[in-house]
């Protein structure tokens, strides 16, 4: 198919582009394959790149003779584009509606893009299975790295490598994977090396109305647990809803058939309910009356807060079984792609120093999310302004971030990297040029061979000049667990994504800057005492008198 | 009364030099008054034509005792248009008084004669406005009891307007109510945000900013404003040292904001006494007009983090001290009272207290050169931009706030910076002697900086860090069979975890911080009166 047939009209001079809280700027409008272009054609002004696949929805009206389209991106901004003429107006609103809308994922740009930067370090081999488990191994041989998956047979979600308990073999996994939802079979997602604890996610077992049990299914997770200890399965799902999952085949772990481990139940809403909560506060966001108790209702009616409590108070009791109960725990809801994971990767977040570190985070991301197919390409299809009837659309992911947010407001001094890294990656899962955020699963990476055609959005970061951007001025590594409060009064909105367009980042920007400034300073100081002081030293040493005693 | 009066060790010379140190002609003066337009007038000398307003007060040049006198007679409490904040840049001015007894048709040739004095006072403008800072519909009530507000028709040159902030019991329950909300342990996410928006407090505290703004632009715009509410010292006072804190960068400083609660509340009789039931007083009488205006500037410095030179802990201490009485600032009602109880001699002041601890309440990232952080400060003031003050109402819940605090974090680093700087000149020193080949015998030991500056911050807050909270309120909803299962010390009871949560929370309370904390949080309950109180004169 050619991006041509699809562009109407690639070009309309006298295009008025509004923006909140920005003067109005008049150019052309181009249209590409993937891009929406306006330029000035001065050079003081910024030029409008935006992504087609960034469009979340298109309104169009006529005032007059112009066409005014309301373009609604995914990262939650609203912009105006008045553009002279009927049928102008009709052609771009049609083209860009139909390539935002692009049917295959190989049409999309990042198979298109080209870095206009020097890939230092490849995204793509950065973050390899076998690299973290060397760091496992050098702490523990009770685990080994299986390849049962990997032509992605036993479970289509699940990358070609796992870490299972070492006196399980392959033909048991493959048991145990028909026993759960998705062929999703317990593996290992973390190892608490403070304790020799373990986290391990997996999706529901499958045992339907008459309590089917899987003997391999249970020897695989008691095989994690020490001598005489117990383990807790934490169900993201309510007890109910865990109830009624039998009679659709799913279930949960019987008292009777794993003894060994306790069921804690967490209720953790689904994709359709966060979907639906994420459309409510953005548009309470958006919401211009000047009415208080308006908005505190229609905040408090998106429940996007509760899900947020919900989800940090989930992953804040998983990390207290590991880390002050001594005792392993496993994760799953129904198909342990979504808030499973982000109960595994927030826990990790809270035990795990390392995490906390730029490229920690990523490795983080790269296990716990796309390696663990969640299906980004499902979730982000369309964020809060799409009209259509959501399908499979959640912000699983994003409200992960929100919880990661949360914990980095409570310790801003934990944290390597700042709020911007947190906003980049929302922004990426939803619209990019960069191929990591691309398809459902690593199965489904492989089949477009994502990472020959497309480039890492990790190549990207890890650049010194981005990394300096990103980077938290106030880190300083703290090894510690932390435990995050998760009362109500300390959760807030998260302003940086969720009101960053409709204010003017001036004044936070300039505070940023002044700690910044402070920070600096003081290290600067700290390298001039330093060289004074070697140099005081050179100079008593060639004192003679000193050297007497 | 005696109570309140507890540190008698120093005498009363020292005492009085505190007091002087915060001046209020000094403040006028810095104002640009008296000048041609504005004059001190001394006919409310003792306390004879009102007696609840300061002795010295301000007033258009033009105006004679008469006028004065004649006006007063038309307002509540004889609490006549004054002058609260002069603004030299161009001429407007900011003016407060109580409501006229204007009934349904009741007028005042005098009092009519004063606004007219003060419209021509600012040359530049030919209207000023008359905000009435309460509800329509309470001002027309006032009406029938012979008050109520100014007509259009009968004062040249006046554009009349309501702010709509409700009275001291609204918002007396209103606080109440949010009180309790934030009081609760553990709620729901919903629970919380439904309690705050039927508390109805965020909304009240944006009605205050909001005719704070109003009055700030129009004198911004030049145009002179005459504030009133009923007697003219709850809301009037809010929003006229609210107005003030956005016109005027001065105040917005630490010694500015001190001196504009001693103008706006202390000078000009809000009744502190009553609002903050420092004695078993009328519960009717108790209302948080203060807290309001002291959120409003948190909320603003929310905002604005470079343009306050002082930090939360400068709010969140006076707000202690109103209702602590270990000052004598904030003690009866009105200047008259304090007069006579001789505070000066006998209590020491607040305001020089904050200012020998002033490196405590500073802003680290004040930078009052910035191009937003000069002059009127135009804040967002759509409902979303208005926070929850954790800070304040759950400040003695330690387990809710930041676990690291950044600012605690900067001034480490802060401090360092200056040992640095002395280190730095004392071995520029050593080298340039060294140079000289003198001889050194003994080479001091420099300090031993490669210990991270933060050891010391995060070594004391981090015991909290490691602490879970109660993430553990699902149990209810374990499936029955697990009730059954006896308990071994291996498996996790919701007992043990509560036990881990109050262990957390009985570090809620500061032992170690005396008597500035003594201050209860909740404003209505009697606040504590000093342990030393028997050395009382």
């Amino acid at each position: 198919m050619e991006f041509a047939e699809l562009i109407k009209t690639p070009r309309v001079d006298g295009v008025v582009l509004h923006r909140p809280l920005m003067p109005p700027v008049e150019g052309t409008l181009c249209l590409t394959g993937h891009h929406l272009i306006l330029s000035s054609r001065q050079d003081n002004t910024e030029e409008l790149w935006l992504l087609h696949s960034n469009i979340d929805a298109i309104e169009k009206r006529f005032v007059g003779s112009v066409g005014r389209i309301i373009v609604k991106c995914k990262d939650l901004r609203v912009i105006q584009l008045d553009i002279p003429g009927m049928e102008e107006c009709i052609n771009i609103a049609s083209s860009t509606e139909a390539l935002s809308t692009l049917d295959s994922i190989s049409l999309t740009y990042p198979f298109f893009y080209r870095p206009m930067f020097e890939v230092v370090h490849d995204g793509w081999n950065c973050f390899r299975p076998h690299d973290a488990f060397k760091d496992l191994e050098s702490m523990t041989d009770e685990w080994r790295l299986s390849d049962v998956n990997k032509d992605f047979s036993v479970c289509p979600s699940y990358p070609p490598l796992v870490a299972v308990p070492k006196g399980i073999d392959d033909e048991a996994l493959r048991m145990a994977a028909t026993f759960r939802h998705g062929g999703r079979f317990p593996v290992l997602s973390y190892y608490h090396k403070n304790n020799g604890m373990v986290m391990m996610r997996a999706a529901q077992p499958l045992t339907g109305t008459n309590g089917r049990r899987c003997k391999e299914d249970e020897k695989l997770i008691n095989a994690t647990l020490r001598p005489g200890k117990r383990g807790y399965v934490i169900d993201t799902r309510a007890i109910n809803v865990a109830q009624q999952a039998k009679a659709k085949g799913g279930g949960f772990e019987s008292e009777a058939n794993y003894p060994q481990w306790r069921r804690i139940h967490k209720a953790i809403e689904r994709s359709g309910v966060l979907q639906e909560s994420l459309i409510k506060l953005v548009e309470a966001c958006n919401d211009q009356s000047h009415n208080m108790d308006r908005w505190l209702s229609k905040l408090e009616a998106s429940n996007w807060l509760g899900h947020v409590k919900e989800i940090l108070t989930a992953a804040c009791l998983a990390a207290q079984c590991i880390d002050r109960e001594g005792a392993s725990v496993l994760v799953h809801g129904t198909e342990g792609t979504d808030s499973t994971l982000q109960i595994t990767s927030l826990a990790q977040i809270i035990l795990d120093p390392g995490c906390r570190t730029i490229r920690g985070f990523q490795g983080l991301l790269e296990r716990e999310w796309l390696q663990a197919g969640h299906p980004f390409r499902q979730r982000c299809a369309q964020s809060a302004y799409s009209n259509g009837k959501p399908r499979q659309e959640a912000p699983v992911f994003l409200l992960f971030l929100d919880c990661v947010w949360q914990i980095l407001r409570q310790f801003p001094c934990s944290f390597e990297f700042g709020e911007a890294f947190l906003v980049l990656l929302f922004e990426h899962s939803y619209a990019s040029q960069f191929g990591t955020f691309l398809g459902n699963s690593a199965a489904e990476r492989a089949k477009l061979s994502v990472s020959d055609k497309t480039v890492s959005l990790w190549s990207w970061v890890n650049r010194p000049q981005e990394l300096e951007r990103l980077a938290n001025p106030l880190y300083e590594s703290n090894g510690l667990v932390i435990w995050p409060s998760v009362a109500p009064q300390s959760l807030l909105l998260w302003e940086g994504v969720f009101l960053r367009w409709n204010r003017s980042s001036r004044c936070a920007d300039e505070a940023h800057e002044e700690m910044l400034h402070i920070i600096e300073y003081n290290k600067e100081l700290q390298n001039r005492v330093n060289l004074l002081r070697r140099q005081l030293a050179q100079l008593e040493t060639q004192d003679p008198l000193l050297q007497t005693p | 009364m005696m109570y309140t009066c507890p540190c008698c060790v120093s005498p009363n010379q020292e005492r009085r030099q505190e007091w002087d140190f915060l001046d209020l002609k000094a403040e006028y003066t810095r104002m640009g008054i008296p000048n041609s337009l504005w004059k001190r007038s001394l006919v409310n000398q003792h306390y004879k034509v009102s007696d609840t307003y300061p002795a010295e007060l301000f007033v258009p040049e033009s105006t004679t005792p008469s006028v004065i006198t004649g006006s007063s007679k038309f307002r509540s409490r004889g609490r006549f248009p004054t002058l609260s904040y002069y603004y030299k840049e161009n001429r407007a001015a900011i003016c407060r008084s109580s409501q006229p007894l204007s009934g349904f048709s009741a007028r005042c040739v005098e009092d009519e004669q004063m606004l007219e004095a003060i419209l021509r006072s600012n040359p530049h403008s030919d209207f000023m406005y008359v905000v009435d800072t309460r509800p329509k519909l309470n001002a027309m009530a006032n009406r029938a009891a012979g008050k109520g507000y100014e007509n259009e028709d009968n004062y040249s040159h006046i554009k009349f307007q309501f702010a709509a902030i409700e009275n001291i019991h609204v918002m007396r329950n209103s606080q109440q109510k949010m009180l309790e909300v934030c009081e609760l342990r553990s709620p729901s996410m919903s629970y919380f945000l439904e309690g705050l928006e039927s508390s109805g407090w965020l909304k009240h505290i944006k009605a205050v900013l909001d005719a704070g703004i109003f009055i700030a632009k129009a004198v911004a715009e030049g145009v002179s404003v005459l504030v009133h509410c009923s007697d003219g010292w709850d809301r009037t006072a809010q929003v006229c040292s609210v107005a003030c804190v956005l016109l005027d960068p001065y105040y917005r400083t630490i010694r500015g904001l001190m001196v504009l609660i001693e103008k706006d509340w202390v000078s000009f009789g809000h009744k502190f006494s009553h609002r903050c039931n420092h004695l078993n007083g009328d519960p009717k009488e108790v209302s948080p007009v203060i807290d309001q205006f002291l959120e409003c500037v948190w909320q603003l410095m929310e905002q604005f983090p470079c343009a306050f030179e002082f930090n939360e802990r400068f709010l969140i201490t006076i707000h202690s001290h109103i209702y602590s009485c270990q000052y004598g600032n904030f003690i009866d009602n009105n200047q008259r009272g304090r007069a006579e109880l001789l505070l000066c001699e006998k209590t020491h002041s607040l305001w020089h207290y904050l200012w020998t601890n002033r490196t405590d309440y500073t802003n680290l990232l004040y930078r009052p050169d910035h191009s937003h952080t000069q002059g009127l400060l135009r804040p967002s003031t759509a409902p979303c931009w208005f926070k929850f003050w954790r800070g304040l109402y759950n400040r003695f819940d330690r387990g809710m706030h930041p676990r690291q605090s950044v600012e605690d974090y900067l001034r480490a680093i802060q401090e360092e910076t200056e040992q640095l700087e002395e280190l730095l000149a004392s071995h520029k020193q050593k080298i340039s002697q060294l140079k000289e080949k003198q001889v050194w015998n003994c080479t001091p030991k420099s300090a031993t900086l490669n210990k991270s500056p933060t050891a010391w911050v995060f070594g004391h807050d981090l015991g909290l860090a490691n602490t879970p909270q109660d993430y553990m309120s699902s149990f209810l909803t374990i499936s029955p069979c697990h009730l059954k299962t006896p308990r071994s010390s291996l498996t996790l009871s919701p007992q043990d975890l509560n036990k881990t949560y109050d262990s957390s929370h009985s570090n809620g309370s500061d032992q170690e911080s005396g008597i500035a904390d003594l201050s209860c949080r909740s404003p209505f309950r009697e606040s504590t009166r000093d342990q030393d109180s028997d050395n009382a004169v």
